[in-house]
């Protein structure tokens, strides 16, 4: 045995084209993901200078960021549509393939890669999004790049990279009933800041991750950016192979047999050294409600908001209560909404549909709120539907939408409009992030159900009627 | 990329932490295809409100400011989604230096492949320009090759740069021309990860 290694350090040296001491690494990119938004630039980029896409089948493109979740035949938005087309002309030009908006591929590129087998272990994965740290759940090194990389990973399927020191995010103990990963995740952006994982690649390691599904450990390595991290890891287990096992991309047979035990050796050694180590227990985590304009501004539902008297940052914690309409202290199940939102790249897929789905059947979204679900793919819809998911939240009044981006950057016309204010399962609560003016609570689908239902943020785990249910 | 090595200017104090891209440059200006013209909705709803007209609250508007090439700002400048479009407005709108007491990473790197020059300070010095550039014109001098940066009292400040990033912004250089001359490593790799 050699020296125990992290699993980001076994990643990253199996990648590494070029090297230098002290100098940024050239890293070799096995699978880019494209979409509609930061990529034209880049094309147009390459055309400039005569330049062809290296490899088209190590890239994979899909419309996620613009497209419309309902009445897909007509675009209103020409601009958007000019997006789009923009990228199905760039895929054909380069043969790049290409999900697009009526493909039964088509979703948010963080719930497809996966969802096709295309996202595997011990790869590096990029894609111009940040959350593509999505992807780390399974043991890839994911990151997020701006559109100059989308263009430089296009023509050359590398990347210069400096390489970032590791962080050990254990979480010890167990989630109590009716705590989920969204929970755990805000939790820990809570407890150590929005820059805590500023220059670090984040592994999250311990009892409480290894218990999770990989849907809930890719809600986890999902939020990795909203602390600032290159990316977020977990180590690959059974869970991990379980998952992989018969996706579209993956090997089958022995073939699948012999990749899943190289995926498992790519775990964590035993006693192997990160340079630094964080710790949070899981047991204490509540469910959380953000109350402010970024993902650390977050409080067990049970509190309130912050007394100004309490903070070191009063200026901040002023200005962003003032932005959300909120006083100081006050009491969070007190604050009523009127959007709900249950989608985006963190809470998108089936298990989170159907936990929702747990809470709303049989109920009735409150007069006073507006709420839809937005599937994370075509694949996830058409499971849900099966299941008799849509059923469930139609006759709550729920909205059943198609597959997209929609409400958790409203760049389509999911838009909250000025003044609302949305229970929302998605990433950011930056200000405006679901329209100019609008105010965003991030939860859990589970919380964000049961506040459509009472019309304001109530404890899931006690609320009425609800019967929690395990998976 | 237009290569930088000195340069002096106004600076515009951002008093504000984590500004995040969505603030820089809000979602619905991003559907364009072009790199150029986002200028013209740097700090959208910051600068402007519903009705399109400036914000008198928001000092960016306030003519002493017009002009300004160096952006001060809170800590973790740059928080938030990928969007190179940050970096293109702030280019366009004319900021060709960011000092912040901390980046965001992926916003560090995408400034610097737009020719803009991200310094990290103290945060104690960025304070102190902080509050003289909010009461008076203020202007810095950056010198990138000597990594310094003159204030007009004289003192002078050095900041940290890595060397490649530095060599690449003093001469403008083109990625992609350079990594292409690693093509043979590239494909060796390749050959390898096959075999």
């Amino acid at each position: 045995m050699g020296k125990p290694e992290t699993l980001f350090s076994k990643v990253w040296k199996k990648h590494v084209v070029h090297g230098e001491e002290g100098k940024p690494n050239l890293l070799y990119i096995d699978l880019h993901l494209v979409h509609e938004v930061t990529s034209p630039q880049a094309f147009e980029g390459l055309r400039m200078n005569n330049r062809k896409v290296r490899r088209p089948d190590r890239t994979f493109a899909t419309v996620d960021h613009n497209v419309p979740t309902r009445n897909r035949d007509v675009i209103k938005d020409k601009i958007a549509k000019k997006q789009m087309e923009t990228l199905k002309a760039n895929c054909a030009e380069n043969d790049i393939p290409l999900a697009d908006m009526h493909h039964p591929d088509q979703g948010i590129v963080h719930v497809i890669g996966p969802e096709l087998g295309l996202t595997q272990p011990g790869k590096t994965i990029v894609c111009g999004d940040s959350h593509t740290s999505t992807h780390g759940a399974f043991g890839a090194l994911a990151f997020g790049i701006g559109t100059s990389e989308v263009e430089h990973v296009l023509a050359t399927q590398t990347l210069w990279q400096d390489c970032p020191k590791t962080m050990n995010v254990k979480v010890e103990g167990e989630l109590g009933a009716g705590v989920t990963a969204k929970d755990l995740i805000l939790a820990i952006i809570g407890k150590f800041g929005v820059r805590f994982g500023t220059g670090y690649v984040l592994e999250y390691t311990g009892e409480a991750i290894r218990k999770l599904s990989m849907e809930e450990r890719m809600t986890v390595c999902n939020m990795s950016i909203e602390a600032g991290a290159r990316a977020g890891m977990i180590s690959p287990d059974e869970t991990t192979i379980s998952y992989l096992k018969g996706r579209r991309h993956v090997p089958v047979g022995a073939d699948f047999d012999e990749l899943a035990q190289e995926w498992l050796a790519l775990a964590t050694d035993e006693g192997a050294v990160f340079d630094a180590t964080v710790t949070i227990d899981a047991a204490t985590v509540e469910p959380q409600v953000t109350w402010g304009t970024n993902p650390s501004m977050c409080v067990p539902v049970n509190s309130t908001t912050p007394a100004l008297a309490d903070t070191s940052y009063p200026e901040d914690v002023q200005r962003a209560l003032d932005y959300m309409g909120l006083e100081e202290s006050q009491a969070i199940t007190s604050i009523e909404i009127d959007h709900v939102f249950i989608g985006s790249c963190t809470n998108s897929r089936l298990g989170d549909l159907r936990k929702a789905a747990a809470i709303v059947r049989g109920k009735q979204v409150n007069p006073g709120v507006r709420a839809i679900v937005v599937p994370g793919s075509f694949l996830v819809k058409m499971k849900a539907e099966e299941e008799g998911l849509d059923q469930i939240f139609t006759q709550a009044g729920f909205e059943w939408r198609d597959a997209g981006c929609s409400m958790c950057l409203a760049m389509n016309d999911d838009v909250v409009p000025a003044g609302g204010r949305c229970a929302s399962t998605s990433n950011r609560n930056f200000e405006g992030r679901q329209g100019n003016g609008a105010r965003t609570h991030l939860v859990s689908p589970e919380m964000a159900a049961a506040a459509a239902i009472a019309g304001h943020f109530v404890d899931v785990r006690t609320y009425a009627g609800n019967v929690l249910q395990e998976g | 990329m237009e290569a930088i090595n000195k340069h002096e200017g106004k600076v515009y104090p951002l008093n504000r932490t984590n500004v995040d891209t969505d603030q820089i440059i809000p979602k619905q200006f991003l559907k364009r295809i072009e790199r150029s013209g986002f200028g013209q909705f740097l700090f959208f709803h910051w600068r402007f409100d519903d009705e399109g007209m400036k914000r008198a609250d928001f000092s960016l508007n306030q003519p002493e400011y017009d002009g300004a090439s160096i952006l001060l700002a809170g800590e973790n400048f740059g928080c938030g989604s990928s969007r190179e479009h940050a970096p293109w407005a702030l280019l366009d709108y004319g900021f060709r230096v960011i000092i912040a007491p901390s980046f965001a990473d992926i916003f560090y790197n995408n400034a610097l492949k737009n020719g803009i020059l991200p310094i990290a300070l103290e945060e104690e010095q960025v304070q102190q320009w902080m509050e003289q550039a909010e009461q008076k014109h203020f202007t810095l001098a950056v010198h990138l090759e000597n990594q310094e940066i003159t204030a007009p009292d004289g003192s002078v400040v050095s900041f940290d740069i890595p060397a490649h990033q530095k060599d690449k912004l003093l001469h403008g250089l083109d990625d992609i021309a350079l990594t292409l001359t690693y093509q043979d490593q590239i494909e060796a790799y390749e050959r390898r990860m096959q075999g």
